[in-house]
């Protein structure tokens, strides 16, 4: 620690980090702009300026950028001097030189940086009496909305999407006054960290575009802490909704996952919430009934016993409980296809051995060599890639240690290290988008990448790629060794965990869904256990909870456990293949519309909050569990009506879950005797926005669940981590207000990170499968591996209208080499007994005998891939 | 599609450094230099040639001001707009060439034989006014030598 | 008088060839530079010769050489920029040596190499001087093939290479740091200091980046020694000085005289004087980025301290004369038009600061000014000072212009009182 003096007054101050960051860490009010905590500072907009003096003698001073200057021992500033103040209010003045007044018609209004900036600064006139420079606005896809008029030129946009995200297609043109920053020309953003410009532009010029398709400034929408439900890792967010719609979603920092960013799937996947298909009613064979008389169904159906449940990946461990106590611990389900749901187990038996320990994300943005055995990260787990880019620049930036270049200070650093990249090994079927950063690439069939593993476990010889991985590793600080579920290969998770072991590398696994980690920790049987469960006639009735079993069996052996039950239920958010075809449909609320808890790859449990209530019919899965339990005369379910309440049955029946109640404060929570409001204090509207309804305004909803409240009134500072619905401070309405929330910049959240891990290393577990036998191509035939897209493998994104506009078709990806054998765009395949006739799609670099298809797009769901695909005419 | 000789002549000057997309300035230039200006098409070409992406490559090409991303004339007249030049009567030779050739900075007349830009300082300011026609430096310029200068290119 | 940079310069304007540059004593540096001297010798005599940089800033050439980590373990390659990208409205000097001199400026770059024990030197010539281009490049092929370049330099062990980049156009690629950048294949925008390019410059390695007529001085500053050197000068600073003057004066030129020869020598004496008719009104004293002096500072020493004490710089030493018949406006205007154009856009007030300063004057020449103006204009210098500004470019367009709003503040109360530009366009 050093000290520093700040308008004469000393602090304390980590002399490692720069003086924004710390006076911001202090609590002072500077203002900045191209300075980002996870981009670091570059002194380009001046904002920042402070006078700094010599000693105590100097009492001329000079100015200096604070995100430029260390806060190094006995350094004095003062942020209060005229010249400094005055400076600043002129930085303003210029960067509205030609900003537009259209603050009344910006999507940014009312979460801008700028106008906080504007404020804080007081600069009030404009001098500036001439012409604004104006500029032609791009199409930028689906998510991102484009005005460039108002840019201020602060860099930040292409410093996120081409330095930190890798981007390539936006990037800044001309120069002066008029940098123009889009894509070369109208297009799609490629990356798909794009969503992230929203938050990181200080101002309006790049606006989230789903937002704008029912626009709500921040102050009138309602928030609740959540928990992304798109990918296996949990990143944390805050959704916006209003009227009964979800509107938005953005980033809820977390230290240890997110950080600062989400990817767009996590971001714009939301709208399946108000997606056309949404169930809203109950249904009874095809028939409307109310709610009451659906839970008087379901509890019949309960009660005349014979009855499975089969549980969910996504659906939370709450719901998951409530069915398994509905139907007892023995005719509970796990819901993930057989294989998927073995190799989770198998993952989480390795992760609690303690053959290796399991990072967070921002262990992984540290690592300094990484191998990847076999997972395409950033179509699987999106945000986890953007921590794996920033790793290769850990020893790179280790190598110019003797120049003394803060990390902080972000151009020198890049300057220094150029394209120098730290050693990163992939290991996949096909090309990923990280293969660019990778220092070798390994192209190879799933048997042939475990091999690989193996082999690199044991390998001394460094010049095979084993060996050159496994020196990589070795000589590293912070090796890490990532997989996961992708390939559905045993033997890859097996030699992935081998690998770790053997280097003293960190492992991650990548797992298939949100809550994938938490079913396989509840038990239950499989889903062949269930089929013949049916089959056999151990059971009449099949509930279903929020899961479309087309998609983990194939469609013959789901109809067939269909026609065999006597009554299927069904609970979910939307239409699907399974609520097609159960008697009874129970309309199922969504992460949004309900509270509960979803368990990460890394074993962390977290809680997400309900956000709005939902309209018609539709209830928390466990509630209608829970009534229906009631009505079938099951007493103990009395104590299952609050989320509290099913924590802590769960804890007490299944131990692994003891901790849970711990991933946030309960309901009865209070601060100063109140909850946590959901509404920003201006929310506007509560008297009006139900007077079609009643004249009167009504009494808030209550939220029996958790320590927040239905409304604009409560405890107005800052609540515990878990409990942050959205990040505001006084003069802080943007997304920088985040600053005012954590114990210092980029660190933790103030009150400690959200969440517990549940895997508690107890040294168990054997190593199950061996080395595999190498891959044979087979003649005619081709080994279909999964391919992965960001953009329509997820199965509720996928309803999301601008995720979907993304999503591809089916295909059938070819090498070059076969696609020229065959000589035809289009391609017939067998598979497991059906025919398809597909489009070509060219994927160079598939290794000999494989081919691939679209993961979770039909007609591929349901399947267990990889799996031999026949070719009528193919060598 | 680069000629091959444009291909070489990129690849030669991409070896006098050590990482590739140091030569992009070079390359563009030696596009430029045999198409007048450097075409969509082009910039993607070049950009693929030396591993940047055609944003990354853009980017650098419309910092530069004698990158040309729009079709010139056969001749391009850069006449100097700095002090020493405006001191010593820049206002009167840059009138006299855009009535002379009935356009105005950053135009083609009609017969696509002349483009006009404006340059900063040639370095030739004890000779000013100063213009350059394509690769010639014109000194001491007057209304009156400008018409016999512009007669040389066809 | 003794001027080694301009001694071989032939007066049919032809380069000198390799033959005639060794008959003139060429390489002779070099081959010492290899053969007879180490590194750290060359590096004081430098030093010792007061050697001041000649791209406008004046810092010790031989202290910059000398900040170059060599040694076991210290980053390798090293590099240097030679910066010949001459940009500086006003300033014509570095033309002078690139075409007709180009091997005293490769010799002298060889030298730097040798001297930084680096290994290659990258010439960033403007894309408008193709002459210079032509020239260089014979005389690159010349020296390879004579062996002053490449492996194994006569027979020292040591490898010089030295490439030609030539530039397409951008005064911050003069900018030392935007020059690396530029060299680098990017945008030119200035990059951060610390660590300054001598740390990490070129590709992060440590670069030496030296204007060409600093780095021509280099062969005679090792053949003929420092002291030698020192006694060219009548200043401090060591050495002869390439002065020029433009504008209307009788005889526009360059000449090498002494450094510290004064303004009034250059211009009265060599320059001829002004035009018949006309009166001197102001100077700006070393290109367009130096505040204006007027002539009661004629007598000014022209070296890096002296000018330094009437409130200007000596920059490049090429002035530029504004006379009586000249609008002080006008002239200021088109500097500013210079700056605001060129600014690389990446800090604020560079960025707004200049092209709102470019519109004021422009509305004041066009008769639309108005009071508050000058207060504007006085601000703006204010607030693009040395300091507030990423790099010196915006600093450097605040001197012709707050010195101008000083020296002929009654002009522009003129303009905007009248409401017209009071001089016959
Ligand atoms: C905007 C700007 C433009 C410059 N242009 C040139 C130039 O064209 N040539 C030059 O030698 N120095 C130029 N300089 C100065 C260089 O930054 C640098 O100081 C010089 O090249 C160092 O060489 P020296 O030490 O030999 O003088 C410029 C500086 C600035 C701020
Ligand atoms: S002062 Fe700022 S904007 Fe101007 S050229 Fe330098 S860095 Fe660029
Ligand atoms: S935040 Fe410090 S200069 Fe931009």
């Amino acid at each position: 620690m050093a000290t520093i003096y700040i308008d004469n007054k000393p602090y304390d101050a980590d002399p490692s980090r720069n003086l924004l960051d710390v006076c911001l860490s202090l609590g002072f009010r500077l203002p900045y702009f191209c300075w980002h905590p996870a981009l670091g500072s570059v002194g380009a907009c001046r904002q920042c300026a402070v006078k700094q003096f010599k000693d105590e003698q100097d009492t001329q001073g000079k100015l200096v950028m604070a995100c430029m200057t260390p806060a190094a021992e006995g350094t004095r500033i003062s942020i209060d001097d005229p010249d400094a103040v005055e400076f600043r209010r002129n930085i303003i003045q210029g960067l509205m030189m030609n900003h537009p007044h259209d603050c009344p018609v910006c999507d940014e209004g009312g979460e801008c940086h700028l106008q906080d900036m504007t404020v804080m600064t007081g600069h009030d006139y404009r001098r500036y009496r001439f012409d604004k420079r104006t500029f032609r606005n791009q199409y930028l896809g689906p998510f991102v909305n484009h005005e460039m008029n108002r840019c201020i030129q602060c860099y930040r946009c292409v410093r996120f999407y081409r330095d930190y995200a890798g981007g390539r297609d936006l990037d800044c043109f001309a120069l002066r006054d008029i940098v123009y920053f889009g894509r070369r020309e109208d297009g799609v953003l490629e990356s798909e960290f794009s969503g992230n410009l929203v938050e990181v532009c200080p101002t309006g010029v790049f606006t989230d575009a789903t937002l704008k398709q029912h626009y709500t400034r921040k102050w009138d929408l309602e928030f609740a802490p959540s928990i992304c439900a798109h990918c296996s890792l949990g990143c944390n967010t805050s959704p916006g909704a209003r009227y009964g719609t979800l509107r938005r979603i953005v980033n809820r920092y977390h230290s240890e996952i997110n950080g600062y960013f989400l990817c767009d799937r996590g971001r714009y996947g939301y709208e399946f919430v108000n997606s056309p298909l949404r169930i809203r009613d109950v249904t009874w064979q095809g028939g409307v009934i109310d709610g009451a008389a659906g839970v008087e169904r379901l509890s019949t159906l309960l009660a005349a016993g014979k009855v499975i449940g089969i549980g969910s990946p996504r659906a939370s461990l709450e719901a998951n409980f409530l069915l398994r106590e509905a139907v007892g611990a023995a005719n509970f389900f796990a819901g993930m296809a057989d294989d998927e749901l073995r190799l989770v187990r198998r993952i989480l038996e390795i992760m609690q051995s303690g053959m290796a320990s399991v990072p967070s994300l921002r262990d992984i943005e540290l690592s300094d060599a990484v191998f990847v055995v076999g997972e395409d990260v950033s179509n699987t787990a999106p945000r986890m890639a953007l921590s794996l880019r920033q790793s290769v620049r850990q020893q790179p930036i280790r190598s110019i240690e003797k120049l003394r270049i803060p990390v902080w200070n972000d151009n020198a650093v890049r300057d220094a290290v150029q394209s120098a990249k730290g050693p990163f090994y992939i290991a996949s079927p096909y090309p990923t988008r990280l293969d660019g950063i990778a220092t070798e690439v390994c192209r190879a069939a799933p048997d042939d990448i475990a091999r690989l593993a193996f082999e690199v476990a044991e390998a001394s010889d460094e010049n095979s790629p084993a060996g050159r991985i496994a020196a990589a590793l070795r000589n590293a600080q912070r090796p890490l060794v990532v997989s996961g579920t992708g390939l559905n290969n045993a033997a890859i998770v097996e030699a992935a965990a081998r690998a770790a072991q053997a280097l003293g590398a960190a492992l991650s696994y990548v797992l298939p869904e949100v809550n994938s980690a938490g079913l396989a920790m509840m038990g239950g049987g499989t889903l062949a256990e269930a089929m013949e469960a049916v089959r056999g006639g151990a059971a009449e009735t099949v509930i279903v909870l929020e899961n479309d079993l087309y998609r983990r069996a194939p469609a013959e052996a789901v109809d067939a456990l269909f026609r065999s039950a006597r009554h299927v239920v069904a609970l979910d958010h939307l239409t699907n293949g399974t609520t097609a075809r159960a008697d009874l449909v129970l309309p199922a609320a969504t992460f949004a519309e309900s509270a509960g808890t979803f368990v990460n790859n890394e074993g962390r449990a977290q809680r997400f909050f309900q956000v709005f209530i939902p309209h018609g019919e539709i209830q928390e899965s466990r509630r209608w569990l829970r009534d229906a339990m009631l009505a079938a005369g099951r007493i103990e379910a009395e104590a299952l009506d609050r989320l509290d309440g099913v924590i802590g049955a769960l804890g007490r029946a299944l131990p692994r879950f003891a901790r849970v109640h711990e991933a946030a404060p309960p309901a009865a929570f209070r601060l100063v005797g109140k909850k946590v409001p959901r509404e920003p204090h201006r929310y506007s509207g509560r008297t009006a926005m139900l007077a079609n309804i009643t004249v009167s305004e009504p009494k808030p909803p209550e939220d029996p669940d958790s320590a927040l409240a239905f409304s604009m009134e409560g405890y107005s500072g800052q609540p515990p981590p878990p409990l942050i619905p959205f990040f505001w401070a006084p003069g802080w309405n943007s997304i920088q207000s985040l600053n005012r929330f954590q114990e210092e910049i980029a660190g933790p959240l103030r009150g400690g990170e959200s969440g517990v891990r549940l895997l508690v290393p107890n040294g168990a577990g054997q190593q199950q499968a061996g080395v595999p036998p190498a891959f044979q191509p087979r003649n005619g035939e081709r080994l279909l591996v999964p391919v992965y897209h960001v953009f329509g493998s997820e199965e509720l994104s996928r309803e999301a209208p601008a995720v979907a506009s993304l999503a591809p078709g089916p295909y059938l990806a070819l090498s070059p080499e076969d696609a020229k054998a065959l000589g035809e765009d289009t391609a017939e395949v067998s598979i497991g007994g059906k025919t398809h006739r597909l489009p070509v799609l060219v994927i160079s670099g598939l290794p000999e005998g494989v081919a691939g298809v679209p993961a979770g797009i039909p007609p591929f769901t349901g399947l267990s891939l990889p799996a031999w695909g026949k070719f009528s005419r193919m060598p | 599609m680069l000629t091959p000789e444009e291909q070489r002549e990129i690849e030669q000057e991409a070896a006098s450094y050590p990482e590739r997309r140091a030569a992009s300035i070079d390359a563009l230039r030696i596009v430029q230099r045999r198409r007048g200006w450097v075409s969509d098409e082009a910039l993607a070409d070049v950009a693929e040639l030396l591993g940047m992406s055609p944003a990354e490559l853009e980017s650098v090409a419309t910092f530069y001001n004698l990158i040309f991303r729009k079709p010139v004339g056969r001749h391009v007249i850069l006449i100097c707009d700095s002090v020493s030049c405006w001191i010593m009567g820049y206002t009167k030779v840059r009138d006299h060439l855009k009535a002379r050739l009935g356009i105005n900075f950053g135009e083609t007349t009609s017969d696509g034989r002349f483009t006009l830009l404006p340059i900063v300082c040639l370095g030739a300011c004890d000779r000013a006014p100063v213009m350059m026609v394509d690769e010639d430096t014109h000194l001491d310029l007057t209304p009156a030598r400008i018409d016999a200068i512009l007669e040389r290119y066809e | 008088m003794e001027k080694p940079l301009t001694a071989r310069i032939r007066p049919d304007g032809e380069a000198v060839d390799l033959k005639a540059y060794e008959r003139a004593g060429g390489y002779q540096a070099l081959r010492k530079a290899l053969l007879e001297k180490s590194p750290k010798e060359l590096i004081e005599e430098v030093k010792d010769s007061n050697l001041r940089g000649r791209g406008g800033a004046g810092f010790p050439t031989g202290l910059k050489w000398s900040l170059v980590p060599t040694g076991d373990g210290t980053p390798q390659p090293r590099y240097v920029a030679v910066n010949a990208d001459e940009m500086e409205p006003g300033t014509f000097k570095d033309r002078l040596l690139l075409e007709g001199d180009p091997h005293s400026v490769i010799e002298g770059a060889a030298i730097a190499v040798r001297a930084i024990e680096g290994s290659a030197a990258y010439i960033f010539l403007r894309g408008e001087y193709v002459l210079a281009a032509q020239r260089l490049r014979r005389a690159i092929g010349e020296a390879y093939a004579a062996g002053y370049l490449g492996k194994n330099v006569l027979g020292s062990g040591c490898d010089i290479e030295v490439h030609l980049h030539i530039s397409a156009g951008r005064y911050m690629c003069g900018e030392e740091t935007g020059l690396l950048n530029a060299l680098e294949g990017k945008r030119a925008n200035p990059r951060t200091k610390p660590p300054f390019p001598v740390a990490s410059g070129l590709w992060g390695k440590p670069t030496v980046i030296n204007n060409v007529e600093t780095l021509a001085n280099v062969p005679h500053i090792i053949n003929n020694g420092a002291e030698w050197f020192k006694s060219l000068s009548r200043s401090k600073d060591g050495g002869t000085k390439l002065y020029g003057a433009s504008g209307k004066v009788k005889r526009p030129g360059l000449w090498e005289l002494p450094m510290g020869t004064t303004a009034r020598e250059i211009l009265e004496e060599h320059a001829g004087g002004m035009r018949d008719g006309l009166k001197l009104r102001g100077f700006l004293p070393g290109g367009a980025s130096t505040d204006f002096l007027t002539a009661e500072h004629l007598d000014v020493k022209m070296d890096f301290t002296e000018v330094q004490k009437f409130g200007s710089r000596m920059g490049t030493g090429t002035i530029i004369v504004l006379d009586d018949a000249t609008c002080p406006v006008g002239m200021t205007l088109n500097l500013e038009h210079f700056f605001a154009q060129e600014s690389c856009g990446w800090c604020t007030p560079c960025w707004s600061g200049l092209s709102w300063a470019e519109r004021i004057l422009q509305a004041i020449e066009d008769g639309r000014g108005e009071d508050r103006d000058l207060d504007d204009l006085e601000a703006i210098t204010k607030f693009v000072a040395p300091g507030n500004t990423f790099c010196a470019l915006a600093p450097g367009a605040a001197e012709p212009l707050q010195s101008a709003l000083k020296y002929f503040r009654g002009d522009f109360e003129r303009h905007i009182r009248e409401k017209r530009c009071p001089w016959p366009s």
